[in-house]
C-alpha cells in the first residue's frame, strides 16, 4: 500500500475533458470584438540588405488598417541576455529565407494576403552562408557585424587531464558524427492575439493583453516590455492551452512581438496565426551538428578520457544557441564517471532559420555520438555493451569532474530493468540475420540550477487561497503545455492538504494573477514548481492545523489531515457520513462559527475539511499560503566560464534497448520494440510519466529514422507535416516504459524530470541495434534507407551509388548543404528562373 | 469574392449563414459557428486535426469547401459527447493518457468514433491503419491504443450483458 492518497496514483489530467470535447481553448480559439487578422511578409532572400520598403499601395487597399515595418519597433531582443540580436521586423537587413520584413493588419485574411503582395521591397543580395564550417571562415558580409567569423560563441573546456587519460587508455576510438536538423513540429501552429486597452486616466493606449501559445509567459512579458517600451506591469500575458511545445515555444517567437507592435499601430486587437509552413520557417529546433568524438577506454571498458569537438549550425540568430552549445559539453558529465574531459564547442551563424531549444536541449546529438562510440569500443574489446555501461557508473553522492552534483542515481536500476525485460542476455546474438538488439543510456536535468537572467529571484513561486466554501485555488506561473503541469500542481497540493482533487482549482500562467515562474523548459516544472507548490501547501496547512488544534484541544503535531477530514491523532474516526456531507454544508460557509459553536459542546476530535477551513479563517482572518523554490547553492556548478549551464538540482536517468531489423535489400530499418527504463525519482502520476517517456522515445525514433529538415540554397525543401515525415501510427513501434524510482532527496515527494531525458538514448539504441543486426556503424542521422544501403555497400566494398556526391554515412566528412538527403542527387531541385537566390549562387542549376 | 447564403446541418442543428464560395468548412465551423473544437494543424490535410464526420465518414475539413456540404449531416467533436457527459471514448482518452497537449485529440475523437461506428471490434492493424490519418506529436500513439482497447472491451461486455438480459 502506498503511503500517499493522491501522489503516485494513475489519474486523468485535470484538463482532460476540455481536450477530448473540444471545449478547451487554445490561443487561436480566442476572438475579441474588432479583432483584425495579421499576416507577415517574409524575406525571399537568405541574406540581403533592404534598400527600400514602400508600403503605400498596401496601405491604400480597402480593408487594410495598418502596415508595420522594422522601423516601427527597432529595439533588439533575444531570449538570452547575451543574444539580443533580433528585432520584431527586419531593420536594414534580412538574414534567412523567411525572415520577417513587414506585417499587415486587415479585416480579413484574404485582404491581408492581398496587401502583402502590394508591399514593394528592394533588396541587395549578399553572399549567404549555409555550411557552418564554411561560415566560420567568413571575413566579410558577416551575418551580424559584431560576430567575427560568423561565430556566435565558442567554448574550450578542459577537466582533469585528458592527455594523460588518453595515454592510459588501452583503446582509443575516434570518429566524426553528423546529426541533421530536426524541428519540434508541435501540432498547434504558433498563435498570438494582442489587444490594448484605453487608459481611463490618460485617454490613450494603455495596458496590453496578450494571449499566446507560449511555454514562457514571463519571458514574453519581459521582452514585450523591452521592445514596446512599456512597463512590465502594463503587460498581461495569458497562456491558454498550448498545443505542444517541445522547446519550440520556449522563447520569444517573432509573431508574439509582431502581433503586439501591429496592434499598437492598428489601434485594434490583432491576431496572427502561423501557417504550418511559417512554423517550419520560424523553427528554433535542434541544430545540425558535427561531432568529432574521441573516447579512451581500458580493456575492462572503463573510460579514461573523452575529447569532443562540436560544431552547431545555429542559423541566423543566437536564440538559445549559447546555452545549447554549453549543454552539449556539460552533459558529457553526470551520466557516467568520466575522469578527464576536453570539450570544444562552436556555435556558428548561418543564413538559415535560427535553431533553439528542442526536447533534450543540446544533449541529444552528442549522446548519439557518445553512446554509439561506447558501443563500438565494447565491440572492439569483446565486451557486453551492458557491462561497459555498468563499469562506468557514478558512485553517488558525487560531484563530476566538470562540477555537476549528482545525488539520486537510478541508472543502475534502469540498466538492470531493460536487460531483464528485453531478455538481453538470452536473445542477443541468438536473433536471425538482419535483426539485432542495441542498448544506450541518457540523462537530463530537472531544470537548470541557474536561470537565464542571473538574479537571486526564486525560480518558481506558488500561491494558494482557500475560502469558506472549502475550495482550494492554486495560483502558479508554471506553464501547462500538455505535460501535466497543472495536474502535478493539483496533486501535490491535494496530498499535503489531505483533500480530494475535486476541491482544487489551478489558475496557471497569467501574469496578472499568478506569481512569477520561469516557464516550461529544461524539464524544470515538476521539480521546481512542484517544490514551490509543496511549500505553499505546507504554509497554508500550518494555519489550518493550528486552528484545528485549538478546536480539538491538542497540539498542532497531533492534527492529521487526509481524506477530506481533519482529526486528532488517536481519535477513532467516525465513518464517512459526516465528511461525505461536506458538499452539503452550505449553511456553514457563512455561519460556520455559529454552527460549530453549537456542535462543539463536547470536545471535538475530528472535523470536515470545510469546518477546519472555516475555523482557520475565523482564527487567522484569512487563509492563504505561499511557497517558492530556488535551487541550492551546492547544485549550481563550478566557476569556469560557461559553468552556469549543465548544473541542475537533480538528473533523470534512462536506459533503453531497441529491437530492430534491417532489410538488406531496401535499407529499411524497422523498430519492433523499445524497452525504456526511466528514473524519474518518484512517479507522481504514472500515466503522465509513461506518456512523457513513451513520447520522448517516439520523438527520438522520428529523429533516428526519418525526420530531417532538407535545405537547398537556404530554402527549406520539406516544410509540411507529411514531407517532414513525422511518424504516423503505422510507423510507431511498441514502446514499453519501465518506471524506476530513486526518490530524490530534494525533489517534491522525491520526483525528478520525466519529459525529456529518454529521448537521447533512443537514437544510439537504434544505431547500436542496427550494428548488431547487420554490422554497420551509421554515423549520420537519420538512418534513412538510402544511408543504410550506402553503408551496406561500403561494408561489402561495393562501389558507391552515385545518389549524391561523397556520401558515406559510416564516415561522414562534411555537411551537404541539402542536409545530406539523397533525394536530390546532390543537386537539389531546379529553382525558378526568377528565384533571387538562384542568381546569387551562380544560377546554373 | 461575394458571399452567398448557405445552409449547413452541424451536430443535428440547421444553420443559415453567408459564406464565400471558396470558404473552407473548417473556417466556417470555427469562425462563423464558433465550433472551435476542430483544429487547424497543417493547412493541407496532412495532420487530421480538423477531422469531422460527414454523414458518419471522417473527413478533413481544412480542405473541404463549405458550400459543397449543404444537405449533409456534419458532426464535429462538439457533437459526440454523451448527453452532456463524456462519451466512453472521451473518458478513456483522459484515463489512459491518450491526449497530452490535446490539440490533435478532437481529430482523433472523430476518426476513432467513425472507426468504431463502422467496425465495433477492429483488429490491432485496423486500429493502426485508421489512426494513420491523424498525426500526434506528444504521445507516440501508445496510450491511445490502450484507451481504444478499453472502450472496445467495455462495449463488448456491455453487448454481452444485454444479450444475456434478453
Amino acid at each position: 500500500m502506498s503511503e500517499f492518497s493522491v501522489i503516485g496514483k494513475r489519474i486523468a489530467m485535470v484538463d482532460a475533458a476540455g481536450k477530448s470535447t473540444g471545449a478547451g481553448k487554445y490561443a487561436d480559439d480566442f476572438t475579441v470584438p474588432g479583432m483584425l487578422v495579421g499576416k507577415i511578409l517574409h524575406s525571399p532572400y537568405p541574406h540581403a540588405l533592404i534598400k527600400r520598403i514602400d508600403t503605400s499601395k498596401a496601405r491604400a487597399l480597402e480593408g487594410v488598417v495598418a502596415v508595420v515595418t522594422g522601423e516601427d519597433a527597432p529595439n533588439q531582443y533575444g531570449i538570452l541576455p547575451v543574444g539580443h540580436d533580433e528585432t520584431a521586423l527586419a531593420v536594414g537587413k534580412v538574414r534567412y529565407v523567411g525572415d520577417n520584413v513587414a506585417c499587415v493588419a486587415a479585416v480579413s485574411e484574404e485582404i491581408a494576403e492581398q496587401a502583402l503582395e502590394l508591399i514593394e521591397v528592394e533588396y541587395e543580395a549578399l553572399p549567404a552562408y549555409f555550411d557552418p564550417e564554411e561560415s566560420m571562415k567568413a571575413e566579410r558580409d558577416l551575418i551580424h557585424e559584431d560576430r567575427p567569423n560568423n561565430l556566435e560563441k565558442d567554448y574550450h573546456h578542459v577537466f582533469g587531464d585528458p592527455e594523460k587519460g588518453f595515454a592510459e587508455a588501452d583503446y582509443v576510438a575516434e570518429a566524426r558524427y553528423i546529426a541533421n536538423e530536426v524541428t519540434h513540429a508541435a501540432m498547434e501552429p504558433h498563435c498570438t492575439l494582442a489587444s490594448f486597452e484605453i487608459d481611463p486616466h490618460t485617454g490613450k493606449q494603455g495596458r496590453l493583453t496578450v494571449w499566446s501559445s507560449t511555454q514562457v509567459p514571463y519571458y514574453l512579458q519581459h521582452k514585450l516590455s523591452l521592445v514596446l517600451e512599456l512597463p512590465m506591469s502594463q503587460i498581461r500575458v495569458i497562456k491558454p492551452l498550448v498545443g505542444g511545445g517541445f522547446g519550440g515555444k520556449s522563447e520569444i517567437i517573432p509573431l508574439e512581438i509582431i502581433a503586439a507592435v501591429t496592434a499598437r499601430a492598428a489601434k485594434a486587437p490583432v491576431k496572427i496565426t502561423y501557417t504550418r509552413e511559417e512554423v517550419f520557417w520560424v523553427h528554433r529546433g535542434r541544430p545540425r551538428t558535427i561531432i568529432d568524438l574521441k573516447t579512451g577506454v581500458k580493456n575492462d571498458g572503463r573510460i579514461t578520457a573523452v575529447a569532443c569537438k562540436v560544431i552547431q549550425d545555429g542559423g541566423a540568430y543566437c536564440s538559445y544557441g549559447v546555452v545549447t552549445i554549453l549543454y552539449s559539453g556539460a552533459l558529457l558529465g553526470a551520466l557516467y564517471d568520466i575522469p578527464n574531459i576536453r570539450y570544444d564547442g562552436f556555435r556558428v551563424l548561418t543564413n538559415k532559420p535560427a535553431c533553439g531549444a528542442m526536447r533534450g536541449h543540446g544533449t541529444v546529438n552528442v549522446r548519439f555520438a557518445f553512446e554509439s562510440q561506447l558501443d563500438e569500443t565494447a565491440a572492439k574489446l569483446g565486451l557486453d555493451p551492458a557491462e561497459v555501461r555498468r563499469v562506468n557508473l557514478l558512485k553517488p553522492p558525487a560531484v563530476t569532474v566538470n562540477g555537476l552534483r549528482v545525488l539520486s542515481y537510478g541508472l543502475p536500476g534502469c540498466v538492470d530493468q531493460v536487460i531483464t525485460r528485453s531478455e538481453w542476455h538470452e536473445r542477443r546474438g541468438a536473433l536471425p540475420r538482419g535483426r539485432g538488439l542495441g542498448m544506450a543510456c541518457s540523462h537530463y536535468v530537472s531544470g537548470a540550477a541557474n536561470s537565464i537572467i542571473r538574479s537571486d529571484m526564486p525560480h518558481s513561486t506558488v500561491n494558494i487561497k482557500i475560502d469558506r466554501d472549502g475550495g482550494v485555488v492554486v495560483y502558479t506561473g508554471a506553464s501547462e503545455i500538455g505535460q501535466g503541469s497543472d495536474t502535478m500542481t493539483a496533486q501535490v497540493v491535494a496530498e499535503v492538504l489531505g483533500c480530494g482533487l475535486a476541491r482544487i482549482k489551478v489558475i496557471a500562467a497569467d501574469t496578472d494573477l499568478t506569481p512569477i515562474d520561469l516557464g516550461s523548459y529544461s524539464s524544470r516544472v515538476t521539480f521546481m514548481a512542484g517544490n514551490a507548490a509543496l511549500r505553499a501547501a505546507q504554509d497554508v496547512r500550518k494555519n489550518i492545523v493550528s486552528a484545528a488544534a485549538q478546536r480539538m484541544n491538542c497540539s498542532p503535531e497531533d492534527v492529521l489531515m487526509a481524506g477530506d477530514r481533519v482529526w486528532k491523532r488517536g481519535a477513532s474516526i467516525l465513518e464517512q457520513e459526516e465528511s461525505a456531507a461536506s458538499g452539503h454544508v452550505d449553511g456553514q460557509i457563512l455561519r460556520g462559527s455559529v454552527l460549530q459553536k453549537r456542535k462543539e459542546e463536547s470536545a471535538k476530535v475530528q472535523m470536515s475539511f470545510e469546518e477546519a477551513v472555516v475555523a482557520a479563517i475565523d482564527f487567522h482572518g484569512g487563509l492563504t499560503g505561499t511557497g517558492s523554490y530556488a535551487p541550492p547553492a551546492e547544485a549550481r556548478g563550478g566557476k569556469h566560464k560557461g559553468a552556469g549551464v549543465g548544473p541542475s538540482p537533480a538528473y533523470s536517468y534512462s536506459a533503453q534497448v531497441a529491437d530492430v531489423s534491417v532489410d538488406e535489400e531496401t535499407g529499411v530499418v524497422t523498430v519492433h520494440k523499445i524497452w525504456a527504463a526511466h528514473d524519474c525519482g518518484r512517479a507522481l502520476n504514472p500515466v503522465a510519466v509513461e506518456g512523457q517517456v513513451i513520447g520522448s522515445v517516439w520523438m527520438g525514433l522520428g529523429q533516428a529514422l526519418q525526420e530531417e529538415m532538407v535545405w537547398k540554397d537556404g530554402l527549406m525543401m520539406n516544410p509540411g507535416m507529411l514531407e517532414y515525415r513525422s511518424p504516423s501510427s503505422v510507423e510507431s513501434p511498441d514502446i514499453e516504459c519501465i518506471i524506476v524510482e530513486s526518490i530524490d532527496p530534494e525533489g517534491p515527494f522525491g520526483a525528478k524530470e520525466a519529459g525529456e531525458g529518454s529521448l537521447a538514448a533512443t537514437i544510439p539504441a537504434i544505431s547500436n541495434a542496427i550494428y548488431d543486426a547487420v554490422g554497420i556503424r551509421l554515423r549520420e542521422i537519420p538512418f534513412t534507407p538510402e544511408r543504410v544501403l550506402a553503408a551496406l555497400r561500403a561494408k561489402r566494398g561495393a562501389k558507391k551509388i552515385e545518389m549524391t556526391e561523397g556520401v558515406d554515412p559510416t564516415e561522414p566528412a562534411t555537411f551537404r548543404e541539402h542536409g545530406g538527403s539523397l533525394w536530390y542527387r546532390g543537386r537539389g531541385p531546379e529553382r525558378h528562373p526568377e528565384d533571387p537566390a538562384r542568381a546569387m549562387t551562380g544560377g546554373t542549376r | 469574392m461575394k458571399k452567398e447564403l448557405i445552409e449547413l446541418r452541424v451536430n443535428g442543428r440547421g444553420h443559415e449563414l453567408a459564406a464565400q464560395p471558396n470558404a473552407l468548412l473548417l473556417d466556417v465551423l470555427r469562425n462563423d459557428l464558433g465550433l472551435t473544437g476542430s483544429k487547424c494543424g497543417c493547412d493541407d490535410s496532412s495532420c487530421g486535426a480538423c477531422t469531422v464526420q460527414v454523414d458518419g465518414v471522417p473527413m478533413l475539413a481544412c480542405t473541404m469547401l463549405a458550400t459543397s456540404y449543404q444537405g449533409c449531416e456534419i458532426t464535429t467533436v462538439e457533437g459526440i459527447a454523451d448527453g452532456g457527459g463524456l462519451a466512453a471514448l472521451q473518458k478513456a482518452y483522459g484515463d489512459f493518457g491518450g491526449s497530452q497537449c490535446g490539440y490533435c485529440t478532437p481529430g482523433f475523437m472523430m476518426t476513432v468514433h467513425g472507426l468504431l461506428a463502422s467496425n465495433p471490434e477492429p483488429t490491432e492493424p485496423e486500429i493502426r491503419d485508421a489512426l494513420s490519418s491523424n498525426l500526434c506529436r506528444c504521445t507516440g500513439y501508445a496510450q491511445m491504443y490502450e484507451a481504444i482497447r478499453a472502450v472496445i472491451e467495455a462495449e463488448r461486455e456491455h453487448r454481452q450483458k444485454e444479450a444475456v438480459a434478453r
